[in-house]
């Protein structure tokens, strides 16, 4: 929709504006003697203000060659060419609206005719005025639809990253994973040491990415890797682990804590429902400015529903969604008794500038 | 001598009830299992004193193996390593519920309340699972046993239920399954905005009804997508016209 004839505002506004400057127009022809006052507001007055919608149709031009984009030497052309092909026009409408009005004012055809150039020029003047007017409406339409846009991202990825933030250690986990150090301190001590001490490398290194915007595929494939080891403790030979992992894609960066909770998802929704184990295979891959993360585990089918489920991935699209937008995506979905949940992203090196 | 059974599907986990338990000299654990299947399976072969009850298992759940469960001297004691749900409601019924990881002074304490409530008559199994769900939690799997096998019949494939004296005919899929519970006490388990009771002894799934017909002067059939044919009684027409007038 045009941004002047979408709001009776703006468009009084701008009638009222061409009407001022079509009777400066028709003062100067009046006070070179070109016409007299009276034709001047019967003959050229109308015709020059009807000139104001025609005009309008400029935001079209403006719109299919944006400042900026368009390549100055078109843009020179299109410039030139459109308002003096619209002038032209309009002298002729001019020129026969006045022969026409030649009955009551005598002679007025002809003295327009001499004023060609004059009138030609005026018109152009108009026409360059309107094409200015409309550039300065797009570009501020721009940002202010540009500063909404950063406005609506900006909070999306500050809700995700608090979020993930809030979710980043699974009590269940920390719990359960406490119970079975308590089994071992008598069962096997030195397990229950080994235990201890993965779960505090695993809780160190969260709380170490936590306020970190980007960290290095490495150490998120390390803090899964810390986090499956405790696990491993905690459900012996049920879990089983799997790696297929590209060494290359080790220095791209990822946002902190988006494989983990996945990760524990293929443990909880996983392992933790099958008596007689199960895999959780982890695999990484870089090709073609893409990575490619793949969490994959068998489940039951059939087993009895888990509260709070799917928070997880919702908050990982979320956090996707926020800093890359269409360019990352993440498909989830089981089939028969495989759960696979695959990331794409970016390969980047180092963070995005802001 | 209590005789006691310990369920929970992680080895750890199980090993420190036994070690806690053996402390105990009037406690023998007689089983061990790893998940709610045979839970239900050992429960009703061995007839314990005491169980020891994980809640999060392979299978079935904690709840739904109590849910299966009749035996009339049972002290249940939930381990759980963190679920807000459960706890409001155990402190109903349930003799303790404890919180991994447990000191063992806790333990014994739980210990000490099993042998107490052993000494009175304890509540029902199934009215436990059913106190610890909670208000505002609908059942979304209904657990059948039939001989040695449990059936899991998942709520959105139910499609009608009938009253049979004592027992409860659930309708799934062109299959029946018989349980032996009142109808009244399953209508108050199920999604009242899913779930409708049409009849004194019909409970039908809305998403099912396929149209009404009318039957005799005061009664009508409600027509299910596969054709069966449901009574309908006048109180149950009034209250099915306005659920399904609601759904649009």
């Amino acid at each position: 929709m045009h941004p002047i004839l979408a709001s009776r505002g703006r468009l009084a506004l701008y009638l009222t504006a061409w009407m001022s400057l079509v009777a400066l127009f028709v003062s100067i022809l009046a006070l070179a003697g070109v016409v007299g006052w009276v034709e001047g507001a019967a003959v050229v007055g109308p015709v020059y203000f009807l000139y104001s919608f025609f005009c309008l149709s400029t935001w079209h031009l403006c719109r299919a060659f944006p400042l900026g984009v368009a390549r100055t030497p078109v843009l020179v052309a299109v410039l030139a060419a459109a308002p003096a092909a619209m002038s032209a026009g309009w002298v002729a409408v001019l020129s026969a609206h006045a022969s026409f009005a030649a009955r009551w004012f005598p002679t007025v055809d002809q003295r327009l005719a001499h004023a060609g150039p004059a009138l030609f020029g005026g018109g152009v003047f108009f026409a360059l005025l309107a094409i200015a007017m409309h550039y300065v409406l797009l570009a501020f339409e721009a940002s202010r639809e540009a500063q909404k846009r950063e406005g609506v991202a900006r909070l999306a990825a500050r809700d995700a990253e608090l979020r993930a933030l809030k979710a980043q250690v699974n009590p269940h986990f920390l719990f359960n994973s406490l119970h079975s150090i308590s089994a071992l301190t008598s069962i096997d001590p030195a397990q229950a040491r080994e235990m201890c001490i993965l779960l505090a490398d695993f809780l160190r290194l969260t709380l170490a990415v936590g306020d970190k915007t980007s960290i290095r595929l490495g150490e998120e494939l390390a803090l899964a890797r810390n986090y499956l080891a405790v696990e491993k403790i905690r459900f012996r030979a049920r879990l089983r682990v799997e790696e297929d992992l590209a060494p290359e894609c080790d220095n791209f960066v990822v946002p902190p804590l988006l494989l983990q909770p996945l990760v524990e998802n293929a443990v909880r929704h996983g392992v933790a429902t099958l008596s007689d184990g199960a895999f959780v295979r982890i695999s990484a891959a870089c090709a073609s400015g893409a990575l490619r993360l793949v969490v994959e585990n068998n489940f039951d089918p059939e087993a009895p529903p888990r509260r709070s489920g799917g928070l997880g991935l919702k908050n990982v699209r979320e956090r996707l969604k926020a800093r890359h937008g269409a360019q990352a995506r993440l498909d989830a979905a089981p089939r028969d008794d495989v759960f696979r949940a695959a990331l794409e992203l970016p390969a980047q090196t180092e963070e995005p500038s802001k | 001598m209590i005789r006691a059974v310990i369920v929970d599907d992680e080895d750890l986990a199980r090993a420190v009830a036994r070690e806690f338990l053996s402390a105990h000299a009037d406690i023998e654990v007689v089983a061990e299992c790893s998940n709610g299947f045979e839970c239900v399976k050992t429960v009703q072969e061995l007839k314990p004193d005491l169980l020891l009850l994980d809640i999060q298992m392979p299978k079935l759940d904690g709840f739904e193996a109590l849910e299966l469960l009749d035996a009339e001297r049972l002290a249940v004691v939930f381990l759980t390593a963190y679920d807000q749900y459960a706890m409001r409601a155990f402190e109903i019924h349930a003799v303790d519920y404890l919180l991994k990881p447990f000191s063992k002074q806790r333990f014994d304490a739980a210990i000490e309340r099993a042998r107490a409530r052993l000494g009175q008559s304890p509540p029902r199994a199934a009215d436990l699972a059913a106190a610890a769900r909670g208000p505002g939690q609908f059942l979304e799997r209904i657990v059948v046993q039939d001989g040695a096998r449990v059936h899991v019949v998942a709520a959105d494939k139910l499609d009608w239920v009938e009253a049979q004296d004592d027992y409860v005919s659930l309708h799934s899929q062109g299959r029946e399954y018989l349980k032996q519970q009142t109808i009244s006490s399953l209508e108050e388990r199920l999604d009242p905005s899913r779930f409708l009771r049409i009849h004194r002894s019909v409970i039908v799934n809305l998403e099912r009804v396929a149209r009404i017909e009318p039957y005799t002067k005061d009664s009508r059939l409600a027509i299910l997508a596969n054709g069966t044919k449901l009574p309908v009684s006048r109180a149950g027409y009034a209250r099915l016209k306005e659920m399904l007038d609601a759904r649009g």
